[in-house]
């Protein structure tokens, strides 16, 4: 893409420009009963879930979409919460009047995940039963918990049946657990930068992450609501995450082996390198925003993720779905790699399923479904509008 | 296995009205390299065919996409070994056989997923294609053929004769022939391996 180009498109997403969703403000819904009953046998209530929504639903009720956030997103996937700010929403790229996911036709609904920090029910969050955080004494989730709780906000929403579901990396396991899970309330499913299952050098990497947080001593097990948060650790496991998000490639064009605001070697452990010092920004600047306990408990759900289990294989896992399913894989994401977002697509095929799989060309690693990208956004807007031509032809069903 | 994607637009024209004729409405159809998805999204339209397709350029997906078909952006074996057995009354293959590593393994690997295969090529037996190579001595290069000896994707290139040769002993039946003199006249089976430059055959696996 040309400098101009990237222009052009940023001047239309500022706030007040003809593709920003605009100034948004997170909506909240707080359930307790039924208890939302969990995979590990507890159960949680009350169930607060923080999210945003864009466009209008339809009177037919038929053009709703449903974004699952990734790891570290929150419910603000577009446009501004306040004219001062200096970054829209976590996809703005894709979602806004005109765009991918064009808010003039479509009803975009994004969820914070419970077991998160940004404001929906999570370790930070009060347990009624104490009156204190819950912190260690918060339930091990699953994603399936996850997506079970934003069934009841889009039932809460009064949506019967989504046009679709969406989501990249850990988003686009969410999308293909309600593929299954509500298979009757969802034509379309666009899993992005994704997989059915992260392979066992993903979970190392996990594993690692969370290590790093139970290592550092203001961790305490998880009760540090009181006193001092395990910082370090949380900065280290981003900064473990920050390489995994970045091919080997980009960060060799991004830093190289350049030194950072120095012409020579100083010889000590101070940031010297650029990547060193570009990934203790990235580190430090992610303890303000999350919490160490929301990121251990979300990195494991997304380890125990497996759409196979309970099924003999990952083909008859997928026999309740009945979506039209795109899935779009990157180059250069060896986190989430083509082999398999391809697994995956035969398993769709092997069901008869109506299945795009898209391979695109990039080189910026898993990143690069949340970076400006052509291709993604003619892929996903070719995919949803002829889905809703054909819902509405056949009168609901795709 | 993989092989260059070439300039379909062109290509595409002198067979796709032809082999579409050949498709029965309401036909389960899978197109291996669908290329920008004409050929499918006139069947789909037209024809109320429920297609799928497979193709390796980036570019064509795209356009695909564009047209709301279901398509597999990969090599065209890979794509095929997701498929059950049976899954497609016609499995098409335009101009791209002669592409492949190994023609045979391709052809049955159609028969396995459809019913019957569609298979179009351009015949080298073609006066044209003859007498460039007897009078200039030089591989043969026209709108069919439109490649450098070095640069070509066609690594298998046939006769319509070697063609009915393989089916022979490949245990295929054919079903149809049909004979085409670019830029797109039908011509009957006289001397077809003379006078088409391209030809499509409809198979069925004759032993089963």
């Amino acid at each position: 893409m040309a400098t101009d180009d990237i222009v052009e498109i940023e001047q239309a997403s500022q706030l007040g420009g003809a593709q920003s969703a605009g100034l948004v403000e997170t909506q909240s819904w707080t359930f307790s009963e039924p208890p939302l009953e969990l995979d590990c046998g507890r159960s949680l209530s009350p169930v607060t879930q923080a999210y945003e929504t864009y466009g209008e639903l339809s009177p037919e009720r038929d053009n709703a979409i449903l974004i699952f956030h990734a790891l570290s997103g929150d419910a603000h996937v577009a446009g501004y919460h306040t004219p001062e700010d200096h970054r829209p929403g976590w996809w703005d790229t894709m979602v806004g009047p005109g765009k991918a996911f064009d808010t003039n036709r479509y009803f975009v609904i994004c969820a914070n995940i419970i077991g998160g920090c940004k404001g929906s029910t999570g370790p930070a969050s009060i347990n009624p039963a104490t009156g204190r955080p819950y912190g260690p004494d918060f339930p091990i989730l699953t994603l399936s918990d996850m997506v079970r709780a934003q069934e009841r906000l889009v039932t809460h929403l009064g949506i019967e049946k989504l046009l679709a579901v969406a989501g990249g990396s850990m988003g686009g396991m969410m999308a293909l657990d309600w593929a299954v899970r509500y298979p009757e309330r969802v034509a379309a499913v666009l899993a992005i930068a994704t997989t059915a299952r992260i392979t066992a050098q993903s979970i190392a990497f996990n594993e690692v992450g969370r290590q790093a947080i139970m290592a550092d001593p203001h961790w305490n097990e998880g009760d540090y609501y009181d006193g001092p948060s395990p910082e370090s650790g949380l900065a280290v496991a981003r900064m473990i995450g920050h390489i995994t998000y970045l091919s080997d490639e980009q960060m060799h064009r991004k830093f190289g082996r350049r030194l950072q605001d120095r012409e020579s070697l100083r010889y000590d452990f101070g940031t010297e390198f650029q990547v060193e010092s570009y990934l203790r920004y990235q580190g430090n600047s992610f303890v303000r925003r999350f919490d160490a306990n929301s990121y251990l408990l979300i990195t494991k759900a997304i380890d125990y993720f497996d759409l196979a289990n309970g099924h003999r294989s990952l083909v008859e896992s997928l026999e309740r779905a009945r979506a039209d399913f795109l899935v779009v894989s990157f180059t250069s994401d060896w986190l989430f790699p083509t082999e398999q977002a391809k697994e995956l697509v035969r398993a769709l095929q092997a069901n008869g399923l109506l299945t795009t799989f898209l391979e695109i060309s990039s080189n910026y690693g898993h990143d690069a479904f949340l970076l400006p990208n052509d291709e993604l956004s003619a892929a996903v807007g070719g995919f949803l509008s002829h889905v809703q031509r054909r819902l509405r032809q056949n009168g609901g069903r795709a | 296995m993989s092989w260059i994607s070439a300039p379909r637009e062109t290509k595409r024209r002198l067979d796709y009205e032809l082999i579409s004729e050949l498709v029965p409405q309401g036909s389960r159809v899978l197109d291996l390299g669908c290329g920008d998805g004409q050929l499918l999204s006139d069947l789909m339209t037209n024809r109320g065919c429920d297609v799928r397709g497979i193709e390796i350029d980036e570019t064509h997906v795209r356009n695909c996409i564009q047209r709301g078909l279901p398509v597999y952006h990969g090599d065209m074996l890979e794509g095929l070994q997701h498929y059950r057995n049976g899954s497609f009354d016609l499995v098409i293959l335009s101009q791209t056989l002669q592409q492949a590593a190994d023609p045979a393994r391709v052809i049955h690997a159609m028969l396995r997923v459809g019913e019957r295969a569609i298979i179009s090529f351009p015949n080298f037996g073609w006066w044209k294609t003859r007498l460039q190579l007897l009078l200039t001595g030089r591989m043969p290069r026209h709108r069919l053929l439109p490649y450098e000896w070095y640069n070509t994707p066609n690594v298998h290139l046939c006769t319509i004769r070697d063609f009915r040769i393989l089916c022979r002993q490949e245990g295929l039946q054919v079903l149809h022939e049909i004979f085409v003199a670019p830029p797109a006249r039908r011509v009957g089976p006289f001397l077809a391996n003379w006078r088409a430059g391209l030809a499509i055959f409809e198979l069925r696996d004759g032993r089963s």
